[in-house]
């Protein structure tokens, strides 16, 4: 069991919004981690200096926040022969599909883009099979 | 200036991600779990982001001809939706539903220092060099906005 915690994820969720916000306003960049994270990959992108800046945030303030006296809930209920096949399905899923919850779901969501109102409904959907088969029939 | 407000904007997304749960993958995995130990915790994620991000968007590209530190609104350009965009958005929502960890979730907890995340974050990434690697086979290219896309005034 997890703690249903409405407060923090919805505050935790306007941060993620503000981040999203204020990239595009300053950058014009949709904040979505797929692509990001893409452009630092081989082949290199061009702008690859601010994608490592933003993916080095990223780690450091959830690396600074305990320090401060935060706490960050975290545990893996999910053994590693299962970690590799899903991150694997992943990786695969979300170049083809172009993006993830961050970039579908707030940004594309925040455009109002029917591509990722398709996509985010279509993650969600298999991934709520996809948990149902594995706890409950597998 | 570009590379330090990019550093600070990652900050904060990844601050939303460790506060708001979106970092563990056992609460990720309850909230696809209605059946069993149901958490609706990130539907108030994303309505925490949304709430913020959408009028926002609205108003800055309504308001501003371009961003404040580039010369242009680099925005997804590409508009169907095919086979490629549901097929993989598919794959990805039952590596999701495996895992419990997606792009954003996984990368800052690497602050954790924990050996799945790790593991996960490996075999992602070798899924999408390989991805990229079959797509740029086939003569399709990744829609990653490296380009300035469509410009909104």
């Amino acid at each position: 069991m997890t703690a249903f915690t409405p407060l923090t994820s919805f505050a935790g969720g306007a941060l993620i919004g503000l981040s999203a916000l204020l990239l595009m306003a300053f950058h014009g960049r949709v904040a979505g981690m797929t692509g990001i994270l893409a452009g630092v990959l081989p082949p290199l992108a061009s702008d690859w200096g601010w994608r490592a800046a933003f993916l080095a945030g990223s780690v450091l303030s959830p690396l600074a926040y305990p320090a401060l006296g935060g706490s960050i809930g975290f545990s893996v209920p999910v053994a590693p022969l299962a970690l590799a096949v899903g991150g694997v399905f992943v990786g695969i899923g979300v170049t083809f599909g172009a993006g993830c919850p961050s970039g579908h779901g707030v940004c594309g969501l925040s455009l109002l883009s029917p591509r990722s109102l398709v996509a985010t409904a279509t993650f969600m959907l298999a991934a709520f099979v996809t948990v149902f088969v594995i706890r409950h029939m597998l | 200036m570009k590379i330090l407000s990019a550093l600070v904007f990652g900050a904060i997304f990844g601050l939303g991600i460790a506060i708001s749960g979106m970092i563990n993958p056992a609460k990720v995995l309850n909230f696809f779990d209605i059946a069993g130990s149901w958490d609706p915790s990130l539907a108030f994620v994303m309505a925490g982001a949304l709430a913020v991000a959408m009028p926002g968007y609205a108003l800055v590209l309504r308001r501003r001809a371009r961003p404040l530190l580039a010369p242009t609104f680099s925005l997804p350009a590409r508009k169907i939706i095919d086979r490629q965009l549901v097929g993989g958005a598919a794959v990805f929502g039952i590596g999701w539903g495996i895992a419990g960890f997606c792009p954003g979730g996984a990368l800052p907890a690497l602050a954790l220092f924990d050996r799945d995340t790790v593991l996960f974050l490996a075999a992602m990434i070798a899924g999408m060099v390989a991805a990229r690697q079959i797509m740029k086979a086939r003569g399709t290219t990744p829609d990653r906005q490296e380009e300035p896309g469509s410009q909104r005034a």
